[in-house]
């Protein structure tokens, strides 16, 4: 019985060398850069305009962690411009799953800032694109090399990732120079799941894991929504997103998150200004 | 041995050069104590030129068996520790153990496959070369090569440890132990209770920088508990062969530091990229390849830190 179960895990990995052709580091004009066929697939093959003044990605130049570089959006539009973000997507290029997230900000919640934390399985570009309300895609991206080592973008201690399943943890910050009459907040909402690829197949069943992760994620103050984020694999376990928006004088903050076993994950927190 | 066979026969009819199991050079090694042999592994990362030789790997020989702890960062580094035991004894190698599932610990294991080795693990080291396996082959053999990764193969343990397990050499009695997370979530030590020789694996770095690649509070408290293991001497996974237990106090003052500084920089709302540039800064002068894996050391801890 081993010695089969050794056959079939040597042909698994034949089979990985003979499907999985190397691919080249990303390089701009590289006839393997996989962004013209993601324009295609993902947008549409809509218009990418140069996104270099409405829309900031940051990223760290080497991803430390493969399995949590943190990533963060920044609106760049100056104060009086009558567009506003819609939509941001977020590009990975070089990920098996490349579309990481589509965050959807509230109409009034003003939100300029979101951080989260990804996966990185390779030397990358990353992509942020801006749907403004001018019905335009604007775009800008960033370049991140793989972690060295002994990295990897899988859990670290997966008992403990699937024992917090579920748990939400929300919190405030004080953002320097901003009292509460600015009305600007910066907040954070945690939430343990274990967030499986599904990409890897089991050594003794020869199956593949299915995927587990939160695919939506949706925030609002009293019953305004502030920002939702669509999810993939690419989305490091425990999400975390971070973000600054402009409180309407709500009370209560609430979030809910789906999985794709379909669980629902809901939670609300009263809103302490007396920290602001 | 039959995945052997049938390894070569699919990469013939793959077309891939067939690689040939020539006679390798032997590892050096150093006798450390009757019957205890270590190949100090270079304090550097895996490279093309050091075919990936940075840990420390060793083996065992007992009266009617040999037991071989690790087996290195590539085909080659594992080919040339079986020539170095070859080279002492030609008493079966009954066991490979692997004290967890890192590249530079475990990808020399298919020079060892063959009838009548088994190999050895943590219960969740299966998991973890699942889980890894096909990105750690990927990775390295961007930096690395093909001619020193093709052949890798994620060699699983056979025997799984849960606990506490002994193996017998033959007159020599090891004694295995599976932790809790900590370095990893697959970390295990072989005590050899004739020497009193402690292979810690990587629960134990002395010089190079400790790589947090499991749980931080878990590796703190599995120090502790590691402190009253009955050795005189322990081959760390990586640095010098030490004293016992006065090996541990560098590594718990860099990993308590951490802890402490990441738990201060969360409660003041910094963020996780700021953590990666603060967090145990003072400890930077004192260990080997801190801009290698420092930041991601800290990155690791925050994102456990946060939740408690």
């Amino acid at each position: 019985m081993s010695g089969y179960r050794f056959r079939l895990s040597c042909l698994a990995g034949l089979l990985g060398v003979m499907l999985g052709a190397p691919l080249a580091p990303a390089a701009a004009p590289d006839p393997n850069d996989p962004w013209p066929g993601l324009v295609q697939d993902i947008f549409n093959n809509r218009a990418m305009n140069d996104g270099a003044d409405i829309i900031g990605i940051e990223m760290p130049y080497r991803a430390e962690d493969a399995a949590i570089v943190p990533v963060t959006l920044r609106s760049k539009l100056p104060p009086g411009d009558s567009r506003r973000v819609l939509r941001i997507t977020l590009v990975i290029d070089q990920n098996p799953a490349p579309l990481a997230a589509k965050f959807e900000l509230g109409p009034d919640a003003n939100v300029s800032e979101i951080s989260t934390r990804v996966r990185i399985n390779n030397y990358t570009d990353v992509h942020a694109v801006a749907e403004l309300s001018d019905g335009k895609l604007y775009m800008a991206k960033t370049y991140v090399k793989a972690s060295g080592g002994c990295s990897a973008p899988a859990a670290k201690t997966a008992d403990d990732a699937r024992s917090r399943l579920g748990q939400m943890r929300y919190r405030q910050f004080a953002r320097p120079g901003q009292g509460p009459a600015s009305g600007a907040r910066e907040a954070q909402i945690m939430i343990g799941h274990p967030s499986n690829s599904g990409l890897q197949m089991d050594q003794v069943t020869q199956l593949y894991t299915p995927a587990f992760f939160i695919d939506r994620l949706q925030i609002w103050q009293d019953d305004s929504p502030v920002l939702a984020m669509e999810g993939g694999i690419s989305i490091s376990e425990d999400p975390n997103i971070r973000f600054t928006y402009v409180s309407n004088g709500a009370k209560r903050f609430r979030a809910e998150a789906r999985d794709t076993e379909g669980h629902i994950f809901r939670n609300e927190w009263k809103i302490d200004d007396s920290s602001m | 041995m039959a995945c052997r066979v049938w390894l070569m026969t699919a990469l013939a009819l793959l077309g891939a050069p067939t690689f040939v199991w020539a006679q390798q050079q032997a590892l050096p090694v150093d006798e450390i104590a009757p019957g205890v042999f270590v190949h100090s592994g270079k304090t550097a990362l895996m490279t093309r030129e050091n075919a990936g030789a940075i840990a420390n790997i060793g083996f065992i020989i007992g009266e009617s068996a040999v037991a071989v702890i690790d087996t290195g960062g590539s085909v080659r580094e594992g080919q040339q520790l079986l020539a170095a035991i070859r080279a002492r004894t030609d008493r079966p190698i009954r066991y490979v153990i692997n004290t967890h599932g890192h590249p530079d610990h475990m990808f020399g294991n298919i020079a060892f496959v063959q009838d009548g080795t088994s190999f050895v693990g943590h219960r969740n080291l299966p998991r973890a070369l699942t889980t890894r396996g096909p990105f750690y082959i990927e990775a390295f053999r961007r930096i690395m090569g093909g001619e020193l990764i093709d052949d890798v193969r994620m060699v699983p343990p056979t025997i799984l440890v849960d606990g506490i397990t002994t193996l017998d050499l033959g007159s020599r009695t090891l004694t295995l132990r599976a932790w809790p997370a900590a370095h990893t979530d697959n970390d295990l030590t072989v005590l050899d209770e004739q020497t009193r020789i402690l292979f810690a694996g990587d629960l134990v770095f002395l010089s190079h920088t400790p790589v947090l690649d499991g749980s931080l509070r878990g590796w703190l408290d599995v120090i502790d508990e590691l402190a009253t293991l009955p050795a005189q001497r322990v081959v760390p996974g990586h640095g010098v062969v030490s004293e016992w237990p006065a090996a541990l106090a560098d590594q718990r003052r860099y990993l308590q530091t951490l802890a402490s500084d990441v738990r201060a920089l969360i409660a003041s709302g910094k963020s996780i990229t700021a953590a990666a540039g603060a967090a145990a800064a003072a400890e930077r002068s004192r260990w080997q390849l801190f801009d290698d894996f420092h930041a991601r050391n800290a990155t690791a801890a925050f994102s456990e830190i946060e939740w408690e």
